[in-house]
């Protein structure tokens, strides 16, 4: 409806999808047809949500071990070199 | 950068005293992780590292003073003119990555994989992290 949007190549979108596909965790086939583009992102959508949640649960991990440190841990030891 | 980042936000936060409860750390850390993939010089200049950094924000001015629990991103959902000419599912994409409703079609593919990619090394830094405390 816009007629800002400039006209945008199928051959562009299929390179961004082939490089959608390279980033996900599992092997896929590489024709990149409708169908499977919907696919695709479908996968993407499941990915990052994955994602999210293991940065939730990272971060619940890393709480609990700083939680357990003190200036004299080693962890604090290991932050300290990396700083620097 | 991204890690650097990370890792002095983590510094900060491990010498917070007094000691903030458990989930307040836990919302502490998950807001440093993001933060910190928000001002990866790769990422700085992409529009989702820009509406993350933005949220972010906003989340931080509306918390002092509450208490603090830990809960999942939650979306509101705004009316989105339709896009028929895209594939199914392109606008939970369009949710999913920060900045999304607004973006071109080809623009979100792009800030998709960029974003993904930031959030993997994301993932994998608080991995090795985790892996290098626990040892």
């Amino acid at each position: 409806m816009s007629s800002r949007r400039r006209r945008i190549t199928d051959g562009e979108i299929n390179e961004l999808i082939t490089k959608l596909q390279s980033l996900l965790p599992e092997p896929r086939r590489r024709n990149t047809n409708r169908a499977s583009a919907s696919k695709l992102l479908k996968e993407t959508c499941s990915y990052i949500k994955s994602l999210h949640r293991e940065v939730e649960d990272l971060s619940d991990r890393l709480s609990d071990i700083i939680e357990t440190m003190d200036g004299d841990s080693p962890q604090v030891e290991i932050i300290r070199s990396l700083l620097n | 950068m991204q890690a650097l980042h990370f890792l002095q936000a983590l510094a900060r936060i491990a010498r917070a005293a007094p000691k903030p409860a458990h989930s307040a750390r836990t919302r502490q850390i998950r807001h440093a992780a993001y933060a910190s993939m928000a001002h990866s010089s790769r990422s700085s200049r992409r529009t989702w590292s820009r509406a993350l950094l933005h949220r972010l924000r906003q989340r931080q001015q509306q918390r002092p003073g509450r208490l603090l629990t830990v809960r999942r991103r939650v979306r509101i959902v705004t009316p989105i003119t339709s896009r028929p000419e895209e594939p199914a599912r392109a606008e939970t994409l369009r949710q999913l990555v920060p900045g999304g409703r607004g973006m071109e079609y080809c623009n979100l593919l792009e800030e998709t994989a960029d974003y993904v990619q930031c959030l993997r090394a994301q993932v994998q830094l608080m991995q090795t992290l985790l892996d290098a405390f626990s040892s």
